[in-house]
Parts: C-alpha cells; sequence; structure tokens
C-alpha cells in the first residue's frame, strides 16, 4: 500500500501557498493545491485544481476526485484568503461579502470535505489562517478581522467535533508578511502594526511553516482548537 | 436517470459498509428504518457517519456528486433524515435538480 502522505493546500498560485507547495513536494508529500487561476508550479509530487474555494459544487467534485484518486487525505491548510483594506464606511457590501464566502465559507467547506476524508483513516491534521488584524482590533481591516475571527471560532469548535475522528484542527495567526495581500496597505501603517508586536519585524514564509510543521508532526495529536500568532501578538 | 430502485441498492450497501466500519449491524435494510430521531438505533454521530458513507457510496456507484446536507435537510417539517424510505426519496429529488438531472 503506497504510504505517501497527502496534503491539500488552498490559494496556492502565489505568495506563501506557492512557498508552501514547493516546500512540502520537494519533501516527497503528494501535494494537491487550488486557486481561482491556473498552477503556476509544476512538480510529480504536485497536482492543481482550479476553482473558486467558496463555490460548494466545485469544492464537492474535488474533494471526489482526491478520494477517489488519492484515497486519502492526511493535511490540509486553509491558506486561501482575500483582505480590503479601507475604512467601514467606505467598504461596500460586494467586498465585505466576497471578503467572507473567500475566508470563512471556504474554510468552512473545506473543513467539512476534508474531515469526511480523514475520517476514513482516523487520522486527520487541519491548519487554518487566521490574522493578527483579529487580536489588535486593527482600523480599517473590519472585514478581513471578522471574517477571519470567524476562521478562529470555526477552528475551536472544528477541535471538539472532528477530535473523536482523530483529526486537530489549529490555527496559525500571521503578522504582517511582504506578500500581495498587504501591497496596497502604506508603508507607515505596516510599521504602526510591527511596533505593536513583541517581536517587531516583518514575518517570514519560514515562521509561518515552522507553527505548521508543529501543528501536522504525529506527536501532536493531543493538540486542537489552538491558534498561534506569530510576533508576539496575543 | 436513475431509477429510485438504484438509490435505494445504493443506500443498504452503504448501510453494509457502515455496519463493516462499526463492527455490528443496528440498521435494518427496509424502507421503514428510522435513520433520526425518535426510535433510530443511531446516535448523532453514527448518523453523520451513515450520511457520508451514502455521500461517498452516491459517488462511486452511481457517479453522482451531492451534498446531502442540503439546508432543506434540517429544516424541513419532515427530515428527509427520518427513514431510508424519506432519504432515498431526497436523493432522488436532489439528483432530479443537477444539471444534467
Amino acid at each position: 500500500m503506497d504510504d505517501t502522505r497527502v496534503m491539500l493546500i488552498t490559494g496556492t498560485r502565489k505568495g506563501i501557498g506557492r512557498w508552501l507547495v514547493e516546500h512540502y513536494a520537494e519533501q516527497g508529500l503528494m501535494v494537491i493545491g487550488c486557486s481561482r487561476g491556473e498552477k503556476t508550479f509544476d512538480h510529480a509530487n504536485y497536482r492543481h485544481y482550479t476553482l473558486d474555494v467558496a463555490d460548494e459544487n466545485q469544492v464537492r467534485s474535488m474533494f471526489s476526485d482526491i478520494r477517489k484518486t488519492d484515497k486519502r487525505l492526511d493535511v490540509l491548510i486553509n491558506n486561501a484568503g482575500t483582505a480590503s483594506m479601507n475604512h467601514s464606511i467606505l467598504t461596500p457590501s460586494k467586498t465585505v461579502r466576497k471578503i467572507l464566502e473567500t475566508n470563512t465559507l471556504g474554510t468552512f467547506l473545506f473543513c467539512r470535505e476534508a474531515a469526511k476524508l480523514m475520517k476514513k483513516r482516523g487520522f486527520g491534521r487541519i491548519v487554518n489562517f487566521g490574522t493578527v488584524a483579529t487580536p489588535l482590533k486593527l482600523e480599517g481591516e473590519a472585514a478581513y478581522a471578522a471574517s477571519k475571527a470567524a476562521v478562529l471560532t470555526l477552528t475551536q469548535i472544528f477541535a471538539r467535533e472532528f477530535a473523536e475522528m482523530g483529526i486537530t484542527v489549529n490555527a496559525v495567526g500571521p503578522s504582517p508578511i511582504l506578500t500581495d495581500l498587504i501591497r496596497s496597505v502604506p508603508e507607515e501603517r505596516i510599521q504602526a502594526i510591527l511596533q505593536r508586536q513583541a517581536i517587531p519585524r516583518f514575518g517570514e514564509f519560514r515562521d509561518v511553516l515552522n507553527v505548521i510543521e508543529f501543528f501536522i508532526q504525529p506527536e501532536s495529536d493531543f493538540v486542537t482548537g489552538q491558534t498561534i500568532f506569530l510576533g508576539g501578538v496575543s | 436517470m436513475t431509477d429510485i430502485s438504484e438509490i435505494y441498492e445504493t443506500i443498504y450497501e452503504a448501510i453494509d459498509e457502515f455496519h463493516a466500519s462499526k463492527g455490528e449491524g443496528v440498521l435494518e435494510k427496509s424502507p421503514e428504518t428510522i435513520l433520526f430521531g425518535a426510535g433510530s438505533a443511531l446516535d448523532s454521530m453514527g448518523l453523520v457517519d451513515l450520511i457520508v458513507t451514502i455521500e461517498q457510496s452516491l459517488e462511486d456507484k452511481l457517479d453522482v456528486v451531492i451534498t446531502l446536507t442540503d439546508e432543506r435537510a434540517v429544516s424541513r417539517k419532515n427530515s428527509p433524515f427520518r427513514t431510508v424510505e424519506a432519504l432515498a426519496q431526497y436523493i432522488h429529488l436532489l439528483m432530479k435538480e443537477q444539471p444534467d438531472g
């Protein structure tokens, strides 16, 4: 029986998702990625699906394909996310809806479908993505921070619902990292956020990877429902 | 179009698989078997297990991908999870609603 671990990562076209795909494909895992755009990475251990994480039918079809093709899923990393930095009074409802659909509904659907697949083997690791914008209550990020606050609540409740299936559910809350997500945020604003961290520097992909590695290792089977914020934010 | 008898057959196969995974048989393969609510032999986790097994059996046997946790499943006065017969009819309805149904 093939014992290759299978990992699913969302939002893999660019940024940290793309970086994680490369990292884990090189580590020898079978990595499955998805994004709204076409794949930007080729590897013998990588397969890509083009979809919207909030489209239930597309998500269900992808999981059906994974079940038939790979027969298992060991790890889910819910990285896909979108943000809009703007004063709430200037934020259109369409933007709020899009943020909630991608960040919150997308996370919900992927956790639900992953649990169906993972429960068969009685093992699974799910890592969701929060943000320091939630505990820092950042002005100008109301919709984004709220959508991620919901992700943290989902993480805590899924942790309880999935525990008896052998599935742990945790979250990492990155501090600002130099990716497209914060490209439109003014420099002085980013610096002000960094100064509110215990360790006032930009986060790096390796910082996020470090937390993911901790959550997904077999020895972490007694760690669930937790969120680790980077940079000393709490 | 899938005949409802094929849906019953798929549900019964899923019940067999469910029993095999549990190591015990608690559900009779009959349209009247109660799955949810008073009189059911399943606890809430058992119902979740069975529903997931049926979804996957529908994919494998009938090549149809549907989500049984449709909002109507929990909002209907008479839950489609109540009995095997109600569930079969509900699946039949969902399949008819599919674009190529």
